[in-house]
């Protein structure tokens, strides 16, 4: 997919005067935040199961290629092909060779956010093959020609009656007096719309959220039930998966779902969990003939071995976004690329480069909340840091900003100087912001006083207090 | 394939950037031992218990999710259930079955005169089928069912109404314990080609968050527990 995380800054003005994304937006903490709470309160082992999840992760990770080689071993051994694609261009290739090797003209698609990443859609269509999203939200956004703006709820940016518009422009065969109002009648069309596209499709593709290297199983979660018409009724069945989805065994995958759905949802367990192992078997009376297993690199295996190796613990829950205070005021969209929220600010930089991303790991409060409720505990906020650090390294950190941190560490190095300053600056503020202790604007602050006042400090520095308090 | 990597290559790119050797006998041994032990981590307190304790937990759970239970004493009263839900909900007095043992053997002439009984995979046209579990999971209210000729998936998702038999004695606390079951019966290492985890009808929340049953699977999930 094209990235406008390069210009993410304009991305987020745009974001914050679009009133119908704001009040879409409102729904978010309403949402998700409570539903996770809640079921997290309902079971006493949730934090002791997360600590279980990140040890299987960080096991699997630490033997990938082992786990990998025995993965492919199972599939093949029950009649599916596994094939390896280092890049998204690969990746693109492999399954347009697939389709048309099946003679496929018609594809229906499992929501998967790999097929964001290697942006599969407008690849097929270029090979002259129609890609249906069956996934509600994702059915939406395709409409509309757009993308996802959340990893698990594709099209929460949008509202009920954007929905209805764009309903009656693009199922014109349908009675123009029809009732469209309730969300209930929205999904039933919906329903009827794509029923006939399951049934009319050559190759269903989903993506996974699990790899079992036990069993050679592919595992989706879905609640809509669309991956499970999307691969069972076609002749062909593509699943599309990243090298970081293996986990060893059944009682692992069980261990991983138990903070999965809680987490993104809310939800005990999702309505649906399929676990795939290839083609019809004999005397099968339904199922795909054929199974075929994309497995994705696209720069992950650089993030092998590195600081950045916890990220690939991430399972895709989207907690990290539902929490966050920058993602619920700008939504997905403004971050410019596939992965939103704090889980993106740290994947991005590393598949697309941090020349591109540099902006997203600066946005951030560091309120922690995305660690905090992280099922697989990825350390977020310090590998942004790190983002941070790179950037500067990089020289790719604007001027200005390279020049204050400059001067600020040329005192900061030397404390009595910085101790003297501080303790004029502070007692300078307090006396320009008289009784009201606030500054309506300031020289040099001008970013933060055009939108609120700046508190000012009380009168001495914190050092000055602590050495004043002192017995 | 030309398009696509070759394996070796593919991971070999994985051993250097862990910088490992594929031929650390270590590794491998941990690797294998971790997949033969199967072991089970931290299963949650809320799942053991007694047969009384699973059932009560797995209605519970289903019921939550909008799941309709019944239950009876013995399978020859699941016609006569079937007719009555079906009737209930003025639904088609209509019926598609796999080539489930049980199932083909109930006496539906006699439970339910006025049920046409099909058999076979689901058809885009049929309102109503009927799958026997492999096993029910307490834990979150989860039916387990398998593929293949005896409960076809398409039976799962294509029908707007889906009822499924799960004998009491396949109530099992933990999808750990399922998972035990399964390699009872298909055998250590190997699945049935489609292992469907259903728990509660189809559900979307991308409008408005706002949750709506039967988005594109069953609206409705009717469960009928047999026995005690």
């Amino acid at each position: 997919m094209e990235t406008s995380s390069t210009r993410f800054p304009a991305n987020v003005r745009e974001a914050f005067a679009d009133q119908q994304l704001q009040r879409a937006l409102r729904n978010v903490p309403t949402g998700f935040i409570k539903k996770r709470a809640a079921a997290r309160d309902r079971l006493p082992e949730f934090d002791r199961l997360r600590d279980a999840a990140r040890d299987i992760k960080n096991h699997t990770l630490a033997h990938l290629d082992l786990y990998l080689e025995r993965y492919v071993d199972k599939v093949e051994a029950v009649g599916g092909s596994v094939h390896f694609c280092t890049s998204a261009d690969q990746a693109r290739a492999t399954i347009i060779d697939l389709c048309k090797g099946l003679g496929a003209r018609t594809v229906t698609k499992g929501k998967s956010m790999i097929a964001e990443e290697i942006d599969l859609n407008t690849a097929l269509s270029a090979a002259a093959i129609t890609p249906v999203e069956t996934d509600l939200g994702e059915y939406i956004i395709q409409l509309r020609g757009e993308h996802p703006s959340h990893i698990i709820a594709p099209a929460v940016h949008l509202n009920k009656d954007q929905v209805e518009a764009d309903f009656r422009r693009v199922h014109s065969h349908l009675p123009r007096d029809r009732v469209l109002e309730e969300a209930s009648s929205l999904v039933n069309e919906a329903r009827q719309v794509l029923r006939e596209k399951y049934l009319a499709s050559d190759v269903g593709i989903t993506g996974a959220n699990f790899l079992i290297a036990e069993t050679g199983t592919s595992i989706i979660v879905t609640n809509e039930g669309n991956g499970d018409l999307t691969q069972t009724l076609p002749k062909a069945h593509i699943v599309l998966a990243s090298i970081e989805k293996l986990v060893p065994t059944l009682e692992d995958v069980s261990t991983i779902l138990r903070v999965l759905a809680r987490s993104a949802t809310g939800q005990e367990f999702s309505s649906y969990t399929t676990l795939s192992t290839g083609p019809r078997r004999p005397g099968d009376p339904d199922g795909p003939e054929h199974y075929h297993v994309v497995i994705l690199d696209n720069g992950r295996s650089n993030m092998l071995g590195t600081q950045f190796q916890d990220m690939l613990r991430c399972i895709r829950c989207g907690a990290c976004l539902n929490h966050c205070p920058v993602y619920q005021a700008i939504g997905g969209h403004a971050y410019g690329w596939v992965y939103p929220g704090p889980m993106g600010s740290v994947f991005t930089p590393s598949l697309i480069g941090i020349d591109k991303a540099g902006h997203l790991p600066n946005a951030s409060t560091f309120c922690g909340r995305c660690e905090e409720v992280c099922p697989m505990r990825i350390p977020l906020p310090k590998m942004m840091r790190a983002w941070r650090e790179r950037e500067f390294e990089a020289h790719l950190t604007p001027q200005s900003v390279r020049w204050g941190l400059g001067v600020w560490g040329f005192f900061v190095r030397r404390p009595a100087l910085y101790r003297l300053l501080t303790g004029i600056g502070a007692r300078t503020l307090s006396a320009m912001a008289g009784r009201r202790g606030r500054l309506k604007s300031l020289p040099l602050a001008g970013g933060w006083t055009a939108w609120r006042d700046l508190p000012a400090p009380s009168g001495e520095t914190f050092m000055a207090q602590w050495k004043a308090k002192k017995p | 394939m030309t398009t696509s990597t070759s394996k070796d290559e593919f991971i070999e790119r994985l051993r250097r950037s862990l910088k490992v050797s594929g031929d650390d006998k270590a590794r491998r041994q941990a690797v294998a031992a971790r997949l033969a032990a199967h072991a089970p981590n931290l299963v949650p307190e809320r799942a053991t218990g007694d047969a009384a304790h699973r059932t009560k937990l797995f209605i519970e759970q289903a019921s939550a999710v909008q799941t309709t239970i019944d239950q009876v004493k013995t399978a020859a009263a699941i016609p006569a259930a079937v007719a009555h839900y079906l009737r209930q909900h003025n639904l088609p007095q209509a019926l598609r079955h796999g080539a489930d043992p049980l199932l083909k053997g109930l006496p539906w002439k006699k439970g339910a005169p006025s049920l046409a009984i099909s058999e076979g995979r689901a058809d885009p046209a049929d309102d109503v089928s009927i799958a026997h579990a492999f096993a029910g999971v307490a834990e979150t209210g989860t039916l387990i069912l398998c593929s293949g000729a005896d409960n076809p998936t398409t039976l799962n998702f294509l029908p707007e109404t889906h009822i499924v038999v799960l004998e009491a004695g396949d109530l099992v606390g933990t999808y750990e314990e399922a998972w035990a079951r399964l390699r009872a019966r298909f055998g250590e290492g190997v699945m049935p080609r489609t292992v469907n985890m259903i728990t509660g009808p189809s559900r979307t929340g991308d409008i408005e968050q706002t949750i709506e049953l039967g988005a594109h699977g069953p609206r409705r999930l009717h469960v009928i527990i047999v026995g005690k």
